[in-house]
């Protein structure tokens, strides 16, 4: 007779063996680095250029956006629908995205067409010309998308927690009015596009299955571009945290849900907490099976669902508790996250628990490491924060080691309610 | 072209194995042929609540997540209007924990009242963050009642009103677990780093001996083909306003589905399609617009979606879409813009079979059409599109009497 309540064995995965694939890497003749995985069972290729132009650098709300989304809308030999219809006709996806520190252009396509693509890539990085009507129908449909946007709650609290956290003048502040799109100069487009894709400093990551003679392929294309890989200007932001910790919104007074952001400062990953904040967090908000989630969710039903994290960013970051919950429910909600943050700095965790989580994250760090797009993700990750796998060993160190005591201690230490900015948006 | 080995239970229940050493997981996929096609029009929403339901405790073991988590697994599931699909993913040194997980669900649920007390609060919640409290989140509550008058895809997956969630009860939730959850309405895909032997083993130890259940014979009413056009307006808090029209299309085994696919990625599918270069580039009417269709099992929709520019009447927005809809009518389009589309197409199917998830995913998915094959042969009928068939199927399916206008102004 088959026995149903007794669970199957099992092997921890906190005992099993996870390797971080290495990378590749070789440099191109101007000093451009390539990382590269090679993996995967599909004749498919991804490849980001990585450059130091995000809004970290501009001197101009959404200038560093604005070069980065107009790269595909026109160069000196292709307009915008030139373009587009060139990688689409591969069946090649070029997308775009400005982060802080960086900006990204991504290509995924078919291996074997990899050799009509590369040129145009470093078409785009040379020759673009960012055409004035281009310019005008960009900065209408996104006055319009935005306009919608602020009808969200969810939208509107985050950007407004972050810029009680860092300060509006500090990049991971600041956000977008639609008067920023009136003020914006073509011209400034080309300076910024000059100084940091043209001239500025580039990395380039590849993963899937490269064609043997890629080296070569990228140094045709890339290694010849006037590049300057060490003349990135060092700019430094201080954080210039808000007075008041509470704040109340109402963004739509027939609302039903509120959008509940509970945040404070928190090291980047060079810190020596960081990797055992992880843990803690996956115990307090960091998974299905975390305690926000068991009561907030699966215990009381305010929520889809709630979640806590540390802001992936470069130089500072920040801890931070985000959900939705139903109108009538937002203030139980925050009591209730307080609470739980309380319980944390009381109690020690418990042996069971703390073994679950132990073994959640690293089945959930393996499932991660399947596939070329997922390593690579992960050593990019690494090196533009500046570490090395080295990290991702000790991490794991971590996981397996941490006790109750360090994590009740690091409870105590960062999970103080009176740190934490509270904002409710209706 | 996947791989994979397929045998059936002795109670029906259909397992296919799909064996990649590649990687250290296993993936453990369930799809149980049931989806909010199958509701009761008075009970809509049921499907997607039972799905939450699933994750509340099964008869021997309280709670589901917990275990899976200890062996460090992961999980999700969702629901459509055809199907539901339960997954995850663990490594594979415990792949026994999740046929132990499964395979008590489907032998039966706990059937506890706070589950169900609970998850239709989570599940109301869930209804408010996306249709409620969004802007234009009820466009397609409005859009399915007016283009289906029979079929039930007339009401959305989350279902039709706040209300039937509400007032779900015991009752409903037994009579469709045991109506709908039954291995023989089922369909286990075991993927990853995993043995056949071992999974013929495993399947017959943990779900061989639960009951077959019956057949589940879906009798739905079909809807009639459209004989007159539909056009409905909105007045709405929002800030611009939104055009969306649609028309039906074939269902997802009809050769017309796949020339459908194609017709809609040339119409919406990135920066070089039709309706992007012509209304938001040249005219600038839209300040964006997709062309799109639902994927249905049974006759779905092919959409057109756009909010208009502030100052552009309905009236020139909808008579510039016409525009290009009658091109795609009049003049066959080129070769070359067909070979871009279906060069996208064998590009998509190639990133989809990336990871183990999305192939037993997919596996499920074509083993509840009919045949786990189709898989592999899917591309070929892509490729066998001609422009003369694109060209008649828009004659045919792009006449006014088939299509719904839906209107929705910012008040």
């Amino acid at each position: 007779m088959l026995n149903r309540k007794t669970a199957p064995g099992i092997i921890d995965a906190v005992d099993m063996k996870l390797q971080l694939k290495p990378c590749d890497h070789f440099i191109l003749d101007n000093g451009v680095p390539v990382y590269s995985i090679d993996a995967g069972a599909q004749e498919v290729l991804l490849i980001e250029w990585v450059f130091y132009a995000g809004n970290w650098y501009e001197e101009k709300n959404i200038v560093a956006a604005t070069t980065n989304f107009m790269l595909k809308n026109g160069t000196k030999q292709k307009n915008a629908f030139a373009i587009n219809e060139y990688f689409e006709y591969y069946g090649a996806y070029l997308n775009r995205s400005c982060y802080n520190e960086t900006a990204i252009i991504t290509l995924h396509c078919l291996s074997k067409h990899l050799s009509e693509l590369l040129p145009v890539v470093a078409e785009l990085i040379t020759e673009s010309i960012f055409p004035a009507e281009e310019l005008a129908i960009y900065k209408q449909n996104q006055k319009q998308r935005l306009e919608v946007n602020l009808k969200k709650c969810d939208f509107v609290a985050n950007r407004l927690i972050d810029e009680y956290v860092y300060g509006f003048h500090h990049p991971y502040g600041r956000y977008t009015s639609t008067l920023d799109y009136e003020k914006l100069e073509r011209e400034e487009l080309d300076v910024f596009y000059k100084r940091f894709y043209t001239e500025g400093k580039c990395l380039v990551f590849v993963a899937g299955k490269p064609p043997a003679d890629v080296e070569l392929q990228l140094n045709k294309h890339f290694g010849h571009l006037p590049f300057h890989q060490n003349d990135i200007p060092q700019i430094d932001y201080k954080p210039k945290p808000a007075e008041t910790k509470k704040y109340n919104i109402i963004n739509d007074a027939e609302g039903v849900q509120g959008a509940i952001r509970i945040a404070r400062e928190f090291p980047n990953r060079h810190h020596p907490d960081f990797a055992k904040a992880q843990v803690l967090n996956n115990i307090f908000g960091g998974f299905f099976g975390s305690r926000l989630m068991s009561n907030i969710r699966e215990e009381k039903g305010y929520t889809y669902g709630i979640h806590s994290y540390m802001q992936n960013h470069i130089h500072e970051s920040a801890w931070m508790i985000s959900t939705e919950a139903g109108r009538d429910v937002c203030e139980a909600t925050i009591a209730e996250v307080y609470k739980e943050m309380a319980i944390l700095c009381n109690e020690p965790v418990e042996a069971d628990e703390l073994d679950l989580v132990r073994n959640y994250m690293i089945g959930s760090l393996l499932g991660d490491l399947d596939g070329p797009f997922q390593i690579i993700a992960r050593w990019k990750n690494y090196i533009l924060n500046n570490v090395t796998d080295e990290y991702f060993y000790n991490s794991i160190q971590t996981v397996r080691t941490i006790t109750a005591e360090e994590i009740q201690a690091l409870a105590n230490k960062y999970l103080q309610p009176q740190e934490f900015y509270e904002l409710l948006v209706i | 072209m996947i791989k994979y080995n397929r045998f059936v239970l002795d109670n029906g229940l259909r397992v296919l194995v799909h064996e990649d050493h590649s990687t250290p997981m296993a993936v453990v996929n369930i799809m149980y042929d049931v989806g909010a096609r199958d509701e009761n029009p008075d009970k809509t929403g049921f499907a997607h609540l039972f799905e939450h339901l699933m994750f509340g405790g099964s008869i021997h073991i309280p709670d589901y997540d917990e275990p899976l988590q200890r062996a460090g697994g992961e999980n999700n599931a969702y629901t459509t209007n055809d199907l539901t699909n339960y997954y995850c993913q663990l490594p594979s040194e415990n792949i026994e924990t999740a046929f132990w997980l499964e395979s008590d669900r489907m032998l039966s649920l706990a059937f506890g009242a706070k589950s169900l007390s609970v998850q239709k609060k989570v599940v109301i919640e869930e209804f408010k963050e996306h249709y409620i409290n969004k802007p234009y989140g009820d466009v397609w509550h409005k859009m399915r009642e007016l283009a289906y008058k029979v079929h039930p895809y007339r009401w959305m997956t989350i279902g039709k009103d706040l209300s039937h969630v509400e007032n779900a009860n015991m009752d409903d939730v037994k009579h469709f677990f045991f109506k709908h959850y039954r291995p023989v309405n089922a369909i286990l895909v075991v993927a990853g780093n995993v043995e056949l032997e071992n999974v013929k083993q495993l399947s017959e130890k943990w779900f061989g001996n639960i009951p077959m259940g019956e057949k589940y014979n879906r009798n739905l009413p079909q809807e009639p083909a459209q004989t007159a056009a539909r056009r409905s307006e909105v007045q709405a808090n929002v800030p611009l306003d939104a055009f969306i029209k649609t028309w039906h299309m074939d269902a997802r085994l009809e050769k017309g589905y796949y020339v459908a696919d194609l017709a809609t990625e040339i119409l919406g599918g990135g920066g070089s399609s039709r309706l992007y270069q012509s209304l938001v580039k040249e005219k600038q009417l839209f300040s964006g617009i997709d062309c799109y269709h639902f994927g249905s099992v049974d006759k779905g929709l092919i959409a057109v979606e756009g909010k208009l520019v502030k100052g552009v009447s309905m009236q020139a927005a909808e008579k510039a879409v016409e525009e290009e809809i009658e091109k795609m009518q009049s003049t066959s389009v080129s070769v070359t813009e067909l070979q871009k589309v279906k060069n996208k197409t064998e590009s998509v199917i190639a990133f989809e079979d990336m990871g183990v998830m999305s192939r037993a995913n997919s596996l499920a998915m074509y083993e509840l059409l009919g045949d786990a094959e189709l898989m592999n042969t899917e591309l070929e009928k892509y490729h066998a599109v001609t422009t003369e068939e694109i060209q008649q199927y828009c004659t045919n399916v792009f006449s006014n009497e088939n299509s719904n206008t839906l209107l929705y102004y910012a008040k």
